[in-house]
């Protein structure tokens, strides 16, 4: 019973040291790729259209789901703030607090979010097929870099669309909230655009929700053409490879967002 | 070269060899292995400049592995590999890129780039490694479809093309830029016997035409001896034959025979190494 017990205890501990060693040797291999991608990223903007066709990808094609998404979620937060500020006589201030969640906070992650989830699966899956499919060893054979041909433009296009979609989103939920608050609940418009002109500060606020978007779409590319690059090429590994690119890339917006906040406002509890 | 050599009449005797300066390809003692799989053994063949060599031999015997080692996708662990004269593996990447800018390669499954047309696909190398107008580019592409008869295809996408005209279409590609030689992995698999016909025959053709030099990997006997100048029985990782076309027709070394007369069993195995079935039916359920 014991040496089964401890049978079990070593076969447990060797797949744990296997887990963390595959894990920091993936990590290793990514960051080299990261070199490797921003290394041949002047191909990229040489040949401009490359790029651009990609942020037409990567960014057009998720506008409606970042519009859509942006309206409901500043008309829900209308709606919850007013009933909150309401309670405290407070209701006119419901014009800065959509605008600081938002530009702060919810605009970088939740646009970040969907746009992993829409745009980073759709570049893993790409990628994924086209290895699967030898296109990747067939460009190579051509004395064509894959990793600059067709990895860069999808990274920079990615990086380029992210800040922008999280700029659109946390417009439309002004919007949403100016809807709910202003037209439904009948806040008065002066107060309501007023009071967010003068709480709502370009510096910290709004660089700070700039530099959150930048950064995560920064990971989420990274993410996305890694995963599709290192899929293995069979159809379980490109969907599989799908799948963790949504899984890392929400995981890592949501706590490099606790990091950055963590700095950004730190000054708060003093 | 009139009789076919195999393994246990030392083939490789010096005297036997072509003439290494007119050779394209070199494979001079190759052993390769994935991770510790044991993929090929002592492989030395040589493909002389202007003609088809075939490599013949069944699914999995390291067929495709030997046209990675040739394009230097792959480095052997042993051996040397030698393309023109130059050592491939020894190669930086730059020199590496400048060599398989006069490669073409057709690819088991054709690799079209499916997000392009089929003249964008041609138009890839051309546009990648040349400097030439859009004008100059469009009648090279058309002249290269017009060569595999598919000029008219030009606007299509490749998910739109049946297999046969998509195998054409990379044929096109992989001759896009006029390269020095063309290597074909399975150009023949899982296609109707018209386009197998057509394919062979375009091989076939554009070798002559272009005056490139081919590698034909292939496990249809039938197809490849009606095109090929010779070609080379791989099996197990070792090359157990080789001979002419008509060496070969004519050869009753019992591989060969196998492979062309396409017995299932012989001195190739139709069994995968296993223990007794008897005792292994007998055996518990553990
Ligand atoms: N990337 C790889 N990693 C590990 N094993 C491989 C890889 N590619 C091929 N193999 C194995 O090597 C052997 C030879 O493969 P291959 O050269 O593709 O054979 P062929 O083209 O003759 O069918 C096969 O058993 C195959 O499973
Ligand atoms: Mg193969």
């Amino acid at each position: 019973m014991s040496a089964e017990l401890a049978t079990g205890v070593f076969s447990w501990l060797r797949r744990l040291g296997a887990t963390v060693t595959g894990t920091v040797g993936k990590l290793g291999y990514a960051s080299r790729f990261l070199i490797m991608v921003l290394v041949l990223s002047p191909h990229a903007f040489r040949r401009l259209h490359l790029t651009l066709r990609e942020i037409y990808f990567a960014g057009v094609l998720s506008l409606v789901i970042i519009l859509m998404s942006g309206l409901f979620v500043g008309m829900v937060l209308s709606l919850q703030g007013y009933e909150v500020l309401s309670r405290y006589g407070a209701g006119e201030q419901l014009g800065i607090m959509v605008a600081l969640s938002l530009v702060r906070e919810l605009g970088p992650v939740v646009a970040g979010l969907l746009f992993a989830s829409r745009a980073g699966s759709a570049i893993t899956a790409e990628i994924g097929l086209m290895k699967t499919t030898e296109q990747l060893a067939a460009m190579e054979m051509m004395a064509v870099d894959p990793v600059a041909r067709v990895v860069a433009p999808r990274f920079w296009g990615g990086v380029i669309s992210m800040p922008l979609l999280a700029a659109l989103f946390s417009a439309m939920g002004i919007f949403g909230a100016y809807i709910v608050g202003v037209r439904l609940i009948g806040i008065d418009a002066g107060a309501f655009w007023g009071q967010m002109q003068a709480g709502v500060d370009f510096w910290p606020d709004v660089t700070n929700g700039i530099i959150k978007s930048v950064v995560f779409g920064l990971a989420v590319s990274i993410i996305s053409v890694f995963e599709g690059y290192d899929a293995k090429p069979t159809a379980e590994g490109v969907s599989s490879a799908t799948t963790r690119t949504v899984v890392i890339s929400s995981l890592a917006i949501l706590a490099l967002d606790f990091v950055m906040t963590a700095f950004m406002f730190r000054g708060i509890g003093a | 070269m009139s009789a076919v050599t195999s393994a246990s009449d030392a083939v490789f005797a010096p005297a036997r060899r072509m003439d290494p300066s007119a050779a394209a390809i070199e494979l001079v003692d190759v052993s390769f292995a994935y991770d510790k799989r044991p993929v090929l053994q002592g492989i030395t063949m040589t493909v002389p400049r202007g003609k088809i060599v075939a490599i013949m031999g069944g699914s999995g015997g390291g067929k495709t592995t030997i046209l990675r080692l040739i394009g230097g996708q792959l480095k052997p662990n042993s051996g040397n590999v030698l393309v023109a004269g130059q050592s491939v593996p020894d190669l930086e990447p730059e020199a590496l890129y400048a060599l398989r800018r006069r490669f073409g390669m057709l690819f088991q499954f054709g690799a079209l780039f499916t997000d392009m047309s089929v003249f964008e696909n041609i138009a890839f190398p051309m546009r990648e490694h040349t400097e030439l107008n859009e004008e100059l580019i469009r009648d090279l592409v058309l002249m290269k479809l017009h060569a595999v008869g598919l000029r008219g295809a030009a606007a299509m996408m490749p998910t739109e093309l049946s297999g046969g005209m998509a195998r054409r279409v990379a044929l096109a590609r992989a001759i896009a830029l006029d390269p020095m030689l063309v290597m074909y992995d399975e150009p023949f698999a899982g296609l109707d016997p018209i386009s197998l016909g057509i394919i062979g025959q375009l091989i076939r053709r554009l070798n002559d035409a272009l005056g490139t030099t081919s590698v034909v990997v292939t496990h249809d006997v039938y197809e490849s001896l009606k095109i090929v100048d010779y070609m080379y029985f791989v099996s197990e990782g070792r090359i157990i034959a080789s001979g002419t076309p008509e060496s070969v027709r004519a050869s009753t070394d019992p591989f060969v025979r196998q492979f062309v007369d396409g017995a299932p069993d012989g001195p190739v195995r139709f069994h995968y190494p296993a223990p007794p079935f008897r005792t292994q039916l007998l055996a518990d359920v553990s």
